[in-house]
């Protein structure tokens, strides 16, 4: 594995008119590592991975795909890197099989090879009984594996996929991540963007939080948690009545979500101690309780803390981020 | 089903010379061209609407038109003959604002953003397109010439005449659908191509020798449609069809078609490439 990094972007901006996509963007890549890019709506996922992918020159700034500058060396790049979008770029009027085929020959395989490539590929997104019907037949998740499956005719040094399960419901997006786990699993280079916490937690190796055109954290999921605190341990009382005597009782404890809830953090990094300690406190004052438990933040927490918006889950609507803009 | 099937270990060819780049060029140009064809099979309402108006615009204007028409054509030359050639090279006209409509459409599908980031040749996305709208035109105009000859339409120049009568034609369409590759890239919107294209196209081949002889038009027009190179592809499929002076209209017509076609294929393929 070469030294240098799969994405290294420096500064970099694009405006479209009055709108600030990006607004100065840093970020790197190493080779063989999954990065999740995480952020709201609008936020400017798909405009950097468009900056990436050269579709988009951006104002201003540097961006290098292993080691090549996407606008100077732009068809360096190209040879390098597969492009898989939340907008599924496949041809509605042809067939699976045409479709693989055709970008399989844009790859510059070999006629043979395309269609030998292309009917292994059918075959392992599960599209083969569908082969021979034309893509805007295709149910969402199937268009979305034969957009998976034509960046991958030939083996992309990186792969971006751009929001990949957005608007899919629950089990075409398990079949997407199982595939990931699979590229991710063979070393495949990937950067992936995402709204949703829950697909970065549980495929990205490190988390890159950007919003407003700029990244705003950046660590593995357990750096980022850190961020936000360490363990906490979580009371939910029996009566609402009842939580002020709760918080005498413990001088630490902070009042949290509904209006029967407290919560106290761990401190001396010893959580059974803090366990005890609340546990003791609320029994001594007779103090009924539903739920006690010790917990760590989520992403959501740190989601909330950094972005200030409460992130969507992924059952909720496609996302636009900015696509009327860019087109 | 196993995981070894996508480490596929196949890398994109990378052309290493100006033979090797010319090579691929030719071969992209040729997928996106089969694409293309493909795409008109399969939209049987764009099959319909362009082989059934052909056929109605031979059989309205040889009937509706042929007396008057014929009255003032010299000699005794039917209107029908004197007809077919010059719509072959109306039809080719018509069939280019098609093209602005298809390449609008293209810009407006992701599959061009995934074109755009491939390894390919930047010229096969535009290239392919015309290519296409080339073969269609072909078959249009053998098309027209089937129904012209259940109407009484004769070739009397023989065989290779009447294939170089589709050739020069053919290379005019292709002059044509350049042009409107480079209206699409330029005015977004397939409905914007499509209005652009009637609004220009509509006048300038009924301002030529297509339908009529100029000697029947004023003075100010005749004059204006003895440049036009509509009037030189019109004039160059008639002698060729029918007889009559064959070499100065053909060189005009190529004249034409290799100046024009040689400054808007680079401008179309610069803006295209502007746009990534």
């Amino acid at each position: 594995m070469s030294a240098e990094p799969a994405v290294s972007v420096t500064d970099v901006r694009k405006r479209f008119g009055a709108t600030h996509a990006l607004t100065g963007v840093d970020l790197e890549v190493r080779e063989g590592e999954v990065l999740g890019l995480l952020g709201p709506n609008g936020a400017g996922k798909t405009t950097l991975v468009r900056v990436l992918a050269t579709l988009l020159r951006p104002d201003a700034g540097r961006a290098l795909v292993l080691g090549h500058d996407v606008v100077r060396e732009a068809g360096r790049v190209r040879q390098l890197i597969g492009l898989t979008g939340q907008y599924a770029a496949v041809d509605e009027l042809l067939t699976g099989r045409e479709n693989l085929q055709m970008f399989g020959e844009l790859f510059h395989l070999s006629a043979a090879d395309a269609r030998r490539r292309a009917d292994e590929l059918l075959e392992r997104f599960d599209l083969t009984d569908a082969a021979s019907r034309p893509a805007r037949t295709y149910s969402g998740g199937m268009r979305r594996r034969l957009d998976l499956a034509s960046s991958l005719l030939v083996r992309p040094r990186l792969l971006f996929l751009d929001e990949p399960t957005t608007g899919l419901d629950p089990r075409s997006r398990n079949a997407i991540w199982a595939i990931t786990r699979e590229l991710v699993a063979e070393g495949m280079t990937l950067l992936l963007t995402t709204q949703y916490l829950e697909e970065a937690d549980q495929l990205a190796d490190r988390i890159a939080v950007i919003d407003h055109g700029h990244i705003i954290a950046e660590g593995t999921g357990d750096d980022l948690k850190d961020r936000v605190g360490g363990q906490v341990v979580d009371v939910v009382l029996v009566d609402a009545g009842q939580r002020d005597r709760a918080l005498e009782a413990l001088p630490d404890a902070e009042p949290v979500g509904s209006d029967r809830e407290v919560r106290v953090a761990v401190t001396d990094g010893d959580p059974l101690a803090s366990v005890q300690r609340v546990a003791e406190a609320l029994r001594q004052q007779q103090i009924a309780v539903r739920d006690l438990g010790l917990r760590r933040p989520t992403l959501d927490d740190v989601f909330l803390q950094l972005t200030g918006t409460v992130a969507q889950a992924p059952e909720q609507g496609p996302d636009d981020d900015l696509r009327e803009v860019v087109a | 089903m196993s995981i070894s099937t996508f480490a596929s270990t196949l890398q994109p060819a990378a052309p290493t010379s100006v033979v090797g780049r010319a090579y691929w060029q030719a071969r992209d140009t040729w997928t996106v061209t089969k694409r293309n064809l493909r795409h008109f099979v399969r939209q049987p309402r764009l099959l319909v609407f362009s082989t059934i108006q052909p056929v109605m615009f031979v059989v309205l204007f040889a009937f509706v038109f042929g007396g008057v028409a014929g009255a003032a054509i010299s000699g005794d030359v039917a209107y029908i003959d004197f007809l077919l050639p010059g719509l072959f090279v109306q039809s080719a006209a018509f069939r280019s604002t098609q093209t602005a409509v298809g390449l609008a459409e293209d810009l407006e599908r992701g599959v061009v953003d995934r074109f755009r980031s491939m390894p390919m040749s930047r010229v096969a996305v535009l290239a392919g397109r015309t290519l296409a709208d080339l073969v269609r035109s072909v078959a249009v105009i053998l098309l027209m010439v089937a129904v012209g000859y259940a109407i009484g339409f004769r070739f009397t120049e023989g065989a290779v005449s009447a294939v170089g009568a589709v050739l020069i034609v053919a290379l005019f369409g292709l002059l044509m659908s350049w042009l409107f590759i480079l209206l699409a890239l330029y005015v977004p919107g397939a409905e914007a191509a499509q209005t652009a294209g009637f609004v220009v196209v509509f006048p300038i081949v009924f301002a030529s020798s297509i339908f009529v002889p100029l000697e029947t038009m004023p003075p100010w027009l005749s004059t204006f449609a003895a440049q036009s190179p509509l009037t030189h592809a019109a004039d160059a499929a008639r002698a060729m069809s029918i007889g009559g002076e064959v070499l100065v209209p053909t060189l005009l017509t190529v004249a034409w078609c290799v100046a024009l076609l040689a400054l808007v294929i680079p401008l179309s393929v610069k803006r295209f490439r502007a746009m990534t």
